[in-house]
C-alpha cells in the first residue's frame, strides 16, 4: 500500500516535470513528446491507482488514456505538423526564468487551495491533488505565454490531462459516463483546432497568433 | 418518449442535413427539424404542466419547472432563428460569402448546437451538463469562422481558447462537487445525479463546494459572458453570421447561466450562506457597469448588442445571486424576455447590414423608410430591450430593482446607473440609423417576417398580460431555486 503510494507520488511528480517541461519547450516535436511522456505516466498512475484501490473501472480509463493521449493525439498532431511543415520551426520563448518562477508559484498556490481537500481525503491518492491542479495551471500558464497556435493547443491538452489527473486523485475518477463523454469532447476538439491551424495558416500564412491582433476594441 | 423525440429530431437532422448539404431544400428541413423539437418541447413542457416534475430514462434525465421552460424557450427561438436563417443565409450564399461547404456545415452543426443544448437543459447529471456545454461551444466554433474573413477566424480562434480553458475550470469545479458528493452519496454515477445531490445538500462539505464553487463560477461565468471573463464574446457575435448570433446571445448564455444556477443553489445549501450568491451579484453588478459604458463607444453595430447582451446576462446573474422571491421570479422572467428580443433585434441588425453591406453604424441609415419592417423592428426591439414599459424586460427589470432595493438597497443607485447609461448608449446610437433619407448604398432586401413580428408581439404580450401558466411556472421554479 505504502510503497504504491509513492510510486504514485513519484509519477505525479514526472507528471509535474513534464508540465513544467512544456512550458518551456521551443522545439515543436518536443512539445509533442513531452505531451506523450505526460500521457504515459497519466495512464500508468491511473492503472496503479485502480489496482491498489480495486477500482476496476480505473483500468478503462487508463487505457482510454493510453489510446488518445499517447497515440491517438500526439499522433494527429504529428500528422498535422507534418503536413503544415512546420517541424523545424523553432518558437521564440521569452522570460524563460519568470515563466518559470511563476510556475513554481502556481504550484505553491495549488497545493494551499487543495489543502482543505487533502485533509478530508481518505484516498491513497489524496497527496497528488496539488500537483494536478498544478498541472491544471501551468496548462493555462503556457497558453498565455506562448504565441503560437500549435503550442497553445498542446496547452490546452496539457490542461485537459491536468483535470483527468485531479479526477483521479480526487475520487478515483469521475463516472464512466462522464469519462467517455469528455474523452469524446476532446477528440471533437482535436477535429477543430485540426481545421483551424489550416485555415490560420492560410488567412495569416502563419501559425503565430500573435497577429491575430485586428479585433482591437475600437477607440 | 417525447424526451427521446425531443432530442433525437434535432440530432437527427443534424446527420441528415450533414448528407443535404447545399441543396435547395436544406434550409426547409432545417426549419423542420427545429419545428418538431419545439412541438416536442411544447408536448413536454405540458406534461410536466399537470404532472409536475419527472424523471425519466434510468435517472438520466430531470425535467422541473425551471428547465421546461428554457427547453421551450430554447427550442422556440431556434425554430424562428432557422426561419430567420432561411432567406438570411440565401443571400450570403448569393454574395458568395459563405461556400458551398460552408453551408453544409451551417446546416448540422445548427442542429448539433440545438442538440447540445437541449441534452445541457436535460440532462441530471451534472457530470453530463458539462459535457454538453463543451459540445454547444464546439459546434458554434467553426459557424463562427464561416465566413473565413482573418477577423473571423480570429474571433472564433479566441472563442475556442477562452471557452476551452473557462469550461475547464469548470470541469475541476465538477470534480470536487463530486468529491463531496462522494463521501455522502458512494462511488459511480449516483454521486453526480442532480435530484440526488439537492436532497443530501446539508451533508455535503461546505469547505469543498466553496472551493469548487469559484471554480464553477469562473468556468460557466466565461460562458455566460461575465466581466471580466467576457472577452470572446464580442467578437464572436460580430464577426459570425447573424442567425448564429442571434443564437449565441439568445440561448447559450442562457443555458450556461442555467448550469451556473443549479450549481449555486447546492453550495448555498450546503454553506449555509448566501456566499454563491454574493459572488455572482458582484461578477453580475460589475457586468452590468462594464458594458454599459462599454456601449457608449462601439461603432459595430453587432458588438453593440453584443455588449448589451453582457449587461443583461449580467442583470440576470445579480438577480439570481440576489436570491428572495421577487428577484428569483424576475430572473427567470428576464431570461425569457431578453432572449426573445434580443435574438429579434439580431434578426433586424442581419438585415439591416445585408442592406447596407457593413457592420458600421455610421453607414447604416435611413431604415425605416428603407424597409419598414426592419427598421420599426429594430425600433421597438430596442426600445424593449432598454425596459421601457409595456414591454416584459420593464417588467422583469422592475422586479429586479425593487427587490434590489428592499434587500440591498446600497446596490440600487449602481444598478440604475448601468440601467439608466445603457438606455442613453442604445438609443443615441440607434436614432440616426433609423431615422433620415434612405443613402444611395443602401440596397433592398426581402425581410423575415414571421420571426421578427412574433418575437415582438411575444415581448409585448408577456409586459401586458403574463400569462397564467407562465407565472404559475416561474412561481414553482422560484420554489425549487429556493
Amino acid at each position: 500500500m505504502n510503497i504504491a503510494a509513492q510510486i504514485n507520488s513519484i509519477l505525479a511528480a514526472l507528471v509535474l516535470l513534464t508540465a513544467f517541461g512544456l512550458l518551456v519547450q521551443r522545439r515543436i516535436y518536443g512539445l509533442l513528446h513531452l505531451f506523450a511522456w505526460q500521457g504515459l505516466f497519466l495512464s500508468i498512475s491511473t492503472g496503479l491507482v485502480g489496482y491498489v484501490a480495486r477500482q476496476h473501472h480505473l483500468y478503462i480509463s487508463s487505457i482510454l488514456t493510453l489510446a488518445l493521449k499517447v497515440i491517438v493525439l500526439p499522433y494527429i498532431l504529428h500528422t498535422l505538423i507534418v503536413r503544415l511543415k512546420i517541424h523545424k520551426e523553432v518558437e521564440t520563448v521569452v522570460n524563460i526564468p519568470t515563466t518559470m518562477l511563476m510556475g513554481i508559484a502556481l504550484v505553491i498556490f495549488s497545493y494551499h487551495l487543495t489543502a482543505p481537500i487533502r485533509e478530508l481525503s481518505t484516498l491513497v491518492t489524496r497527496s497528488t491533488i496539488a500537483v494536478a491542479l498544478a498541472t491544471v495551471m501551468l496548462g493555462l500558464l503556457m497558453m498565455i505565454t506562448r504565441r503560437h497556435a500549435v503550442t497553445q493547443i498542446i496547452g490546452f491538452l496539457a490542461m485537459e490531462n491536468g483535470l483527468f489527473f485531479a479526477a483521479t486523485s480526487a475520487t478515483y475518477g469521475m463516472p464512466l459516463v462522464v469519462e467517455l463523454g469528455v474523452g469524446l469532447d476532446i477528440l471533437i476538439a482535436a477535429f477543430i483546432f485540426g481545421i483551424f491551424f489550416f485555415h490560420i495558416r492560410e488567412t495569416f500564412d502563419s501559425l503565430d497568433v500573435e497577429q491575430m491582433a485586428r479585433l482591437k476594441e475600437e477607440e | 418518449m417525447t424526451l427521446i423525440i425531443l432530442l433525437g429530431v434535432s440530432f437527427f437532422a443534424a446527420i441528415v442535413l450533414a448528407f443535404v448539404g447545399d441543396r435547395r431544400f436544406a434550409p426547409e428541413i432545417n426549419i423542420l427539424g427545429s419545428a418538431a423539437t419545439f412541438i416536442a418541447g411544447v408536448g413536454l413542457a405540458v406534461h410536466v404542466y399537470y404532472e409536475g416534475p419527472m424523471i425519466a430514462g434510468g435517472n438520466f434525465f430531470f425535467v422541473d419547472a425551471f428547465n421546461v421552460y428554457l427547453t421551450v424557450l430554447t427550442a422556440f427561438v431556434s425554430m424562428t432563428t432557422a426561419i430567420f436563417s432561411r432567406r438570411y443565409m440565401r443571400r450570403e450564399r448569393e454574395h458568395g460569402r459563405v461556400s458551398h461547404w460552408g453551408m453544409r456545415f451551417y446546416h448540422a452543426m445548427f442542429q448539433l448546437f440545438i442538440f447540445a443544448m437541449l441534452l445541457a437543459l436535460l440532462t441530471n447529471n451534472i457530470g453530463v451538463l458539462w459535457i454538453a456545454m463543451e459540445l454547444a461551444t464546439l459546434s458554434t466554433v467553426l459557424l463562427v469562422s464561416l465566413y473565413r474573413t482573418p477577423t473571423a477566424i480570429e474571433a472564433a480562434w479566441k472563442y475556442f481558447i477562452l471557452c476551452g480553458v473557462g469550461i475547464a475550470q469548470a470541469l475541476f469545479g465538477t470534480v470536487l462537487l463530486y468529491f463531496a458528493a462522494e463521501k455522502v452519496l458512494g462511488e459511480g454515477g449516483e454521486a453526480l445525479l442532480w435530484t440526488n445531490l439537492i436532497q443530501v445538500s446539508g451533508q455535503l462539505e461546505p469547505t469543498v463546494l466553496r472551493l469548487a464553487f469559484v471554480f464553477l463560477m469562473v468556468g460557466y461565468g466565461t460562458k455566460v459572458g461575465l466581466v471580466p471573463l467576457h472577452n470572446w464574446l464580442p467578437d464572436a457575435h460580430s464577426e459570425g453570421p447573424t442567425p448564429i448570433s442571434a443564437v449565441l446571445s439568445g440561448l447559450l448564455l442562457n443555458i450556461a447561466l442555467y448550469a451556473l444556477v443549479r450549481c449555486k443553489v447546492l453550495v448555498d445549501l450546503s454553506t449555509g450562506t448566501n456566499m454563491a450568491g454574493n459572488m455572482m451579484m458582484g461578477f453580475g453588478l460589475l457586468s452590468i457597469l462594464v458594458a454599459s459604458f462599454s456601449l457608449l463607444r462601439r461603432k459595430d453595430i453587432k458588438r453593440l448588442f453584443a455588449y448589451s447582451s453582457i449587461e443583461h446576462m449580467g442583470i440576470a446573474t445579480f438577480a439570481f445571486g440576489l436570491g428572495g422571491p421577487i428577484a428569483t421570479f424576475g430572473a427567470l422572467l428576464h431570461m425569457l424576455v431578453h432572449s426573445l428580443t434580443k435574438s429579434s433585434i439580431f434578426f433586424t441588425v442581419g438585415h439591416a447590414s445585408q442592406m447596407h453591406g457593413t457592420q458600421e453604424m455610421s453607414k447604416i441609415k435611413g431604415l425605416i423608410k428603407g424597409n419598414p419592417l426592419v427598421g420599426w423592428g429594430l425600433v421597438f426591439g430596442v426600445m424593449a430591450i432598454v425596459g421601457m414599459p409595456p414591454f416584459g424586460v420593464f417588467t422583469s427589470e422592475f422586479l429586479i430593482l425593487t427587490a434590489t432595493m428592499k434587500d440591498a438597497p446600497l446596490l440600487a443607485p449602481l444598478l440604475l446607473l448601468g440601467l439608466g447609461v445603457a438606455f442613453a448608449a442604445l438609443f443615441r446610437r440607434v436614432q440616426p440609423m433609423i431615422s433620415g433619407a434612405v443613402p444611395s448604398n443602401q440596397m433592398p432586401v426581402k425581410a423575415s417576417h414571421i420571426p421578427i413580428i412574433l418575437h415582438m408581439v411575444l415581448v409585448l404580450i408577456i409586459g401586458i398580460y403574463m400569462p397564467n401558466f407562465l407565472s404559475e411556472w416561474f412561481h414553482t421554479a422560484v420554489g425549487l431555486l429556493k
